[in-house]
């Protein structure tokens, strides 16, 4: 099943594209990582997908209603806007609004929903504190947990892993990776190549207003491609604990 | 705890509103009031409590609350604590539109005269207001198109005063614009209710979309939230409040400002809450003031507007001094 088809993609910043002839489609049990250098356009193409910006050609996504897009799309922006000092416990339910009816509370499933998510951002013991109190990393898994807890068939990431330490950037790879497996399909924009060859099953590459490459890890990350686009050299491995990825310089 | 919040504020609404019945100059025993008020016992009593202070109080209740709600509304949709429903430049049209109708003289001549220039001078505001901000900008735009509208009708009213060749006019305004409950009607009443009953119907309708925002506006968006729609309704609603209430008191200051600030810890900081609370906080805070208004000079018609300033500035200056403290 197709959770994002984009068709004759465009999208304009004033007199000039940004982004031009993108064609997209992205299935179920998908894991894609939206790579390209600063400027390439990936935080652009999700946001445009999602409608919250002005685009010609068609997204499957902003042709939905805005109603009936809140339940088939999650998405987290980049920016970590938390505007109260809410409890965590309160913003994560903020993921369930999609799913309620005019005036109806939280039912049962919405609070399986909301503590799962809470569960698998680590954040189990976190339910009573104030999200704006918390560190920069510990609010990022919030937002996360509030994106998970809306439990839609596409998930959507602007750089999800940025600020967080090792450990958690590993555990929210995983996370990601075991949504979808379980069906979900999550687009996530990562500068962090190692992560990306590691985790996705798909990487998608921006450069230049268009998709330079689109494919597994192992046929995208390829020496060309990385001088071409990143203009780094690097080394790629397979190992026996999966694909091993270290930028060595610039070229 | 939202719940007992709701109860005592609503107890405190209660007995504020029975003790602004009881109290005035013509020193009436509670239980003449009362008789009065219920079963129209004696024709001087009667008309004290039914055409004097039964408005007086429906209208600080009304009028509390649409400060309260509309302050609620307001920081609930910019995430800044320090909006207030002035900002939209709404109150300081009508205070235009009532100047204006005091020194032609339009107030006087005309039943009702002063009440329907203020709602024509919120009236243009909006209107003003949604073509400077367009139909799909942001929250800016819509704040700087308020201030925009706020300075201009703050420049036309000094130049009404400043042009002003009858001192009576010129110090009728000045005591207008300071905010007042006194010698209001019923017919003040149902002149603001249904604008501030309407206006508050429908941001209380928007409790989700303002929780929604607690992320941000692209966040907001994509759980479901339709932004134009919602800055539209906004600025309808508020308008409409805001307008009515300062069409029928002059302009009370501070009270948007400063009472969702106090019970925002009460509700634990959720916008959707903070709506129905404030409402509530406002009728308490406003009612408190016009008793103690009543109370403390008696004899020198204390205006309502002075009052509140003189406690919602310090109020204010503390919220800045934590701000400060908080390093943001």
């Amino acid at each position: 099943m197709t959770q994002l088809v984009l068709t004759d993609f465009a999208v304009a910043r004033g007199p000039c594209d940004v982004l031009r002839d993108i064609n997209l489609t992205v299935g179920a049990g998908e894991f894609v990582g939206l790579l390209g250098p600063n400027g390439a356009g990936k935080t652009t193409l999700m946001r445009a997908a999602l409608g919250l910006m002005p685009h010609r050609g068609r997204s499957s996504l902003s042709a939905l209603p805005i109603k009936e897009r809140a339940r088939a799309v999650a998405w987290l922006p980049q920016a970590r806007e938390i505007g109260w000092p809410v409890s965590v416990a309160d913003l994560v339910t903020l993921g369930r609004l999609p799913h309620l009816a005019m005036g109806q509370r939280p039912s049962p499933q919405d609070r399986a929903a909301i503590d799962s998510a809470l569960s698998r951002m680590g954040l189990d013991a976190f339910g009573n504190r104030i999200a704006t109190q918390l560190s920069g990393g510990e609010q990022a898994r919030v937002l996360i947990a509030r994106a998970l807890a809306q439990d839609t068939p596409l998930l959507m990431a602007d750089e999800p892993a940025a600020g967080l330490d090792p450990a958690h950037q590993i555990g929210l790879m995983e996370t990601l990776a075991a949504e979808a497996g379980r069906g979900r399909c999550v687009i996530a924009s990562l500068h962090d190549l190692g992560l990306a060859a590691r985790y996705c099953t798909r990487l998608v590459v921006l450069a230049q207003g268009g998709i330079a490459a689109d494919g597994p890890p192992s046929k995208v990350l390829t020496p060309e491609l990385l001088a071409r686009v990143f203009h780094i050299r690097a080394l790629v491995q397979q190992t026996q604990d999966g694909p091993l990825f270290q930028p060595i310089g610039v070229v | 705890m939202t719940r007992a919040l709701a109860l005592v504020l609503i107890l405190l609404v209660g007995a504020l509103f029975a003790l602004s019945l009881l109290i005035g100059p013509a020193g009436l025993t509670p239980a003449t009031s009362l008789a009065a008020l219920v079963r129209g016992e004696g024709l001087a009593e009667t008309l004290v409590m039914r055409e004097i202070r039964l408005p007086r109080a429906i209208l600080a209740v009304l009028i509390g609350a649409a400060l309260g709600l509309a302050g609620a509304a307001m920081q609930g949709y910019l995430r800044n604590p320090l909006a207030e429903p002035g900002l939209l430049g709404v109150s300081g049209a009508a205070a235009l539109g009532a100047v204006i109708a005091l020194q032609t003289g339009f107030a006087a001549q005309v039943a009702l005269g002063l009440p329907l220039a203020a709602l024509a001078g919120a009236v243009l505001a909006v209107a003003l207001i949604l073509a400077l901000a367009g139909p799909r900008g942001g929250a800016l735009t819509l704040i700087l198109a308020g201030i925009a509208v706020s300075a201009l009708a703050g420049a036309l009213t000094a130049l009404v005063l400043n042009l002003s060749s009858n001192p009576f006019a010129a110090s009728e305004i000045m005591f207008w614009m300071m905010g007042s409950l006194a010698d209001r009607s019923m017919t003040h009443v149902w002149l603001a209710a249904p604008f501030i009953g309407l206006g508050g119907a429908v941001l209380l309708a928007q409790g989700r979309a303002f929780d929604a925002l607690t992320l941000g506006e692209d966040s907001a968006a994509s759980l479901g939230v339709n932004l134009p729609r919602l800055r539209l309704t906004l600025v309808l609603a508020i308008a409409s409040m805001v307008g009515a209430a300062t069409a029928v008191a002059g302009a009370v200051g501070f009270v948007g400002l400063v009472v969702p600030h106090i019970l925002r810890p009460f509700v634990g900081a959720r916008p959707s809450r903070l709506l129905w609370a404030s409402a509530l906080g406002g009728a308490v805070l406003v009612l408190a003031a016009d008793i103690a208004v009543r109370l403390v000079l008696p004899d020198r018609d204390l205006k309502l507007g002075v009052l509140t300033a003189i406690v919602g500035a310090p109020l204010f200056l503390h919220l800045v001094y934590k701000t400060r403290a908080q390093g943001l």
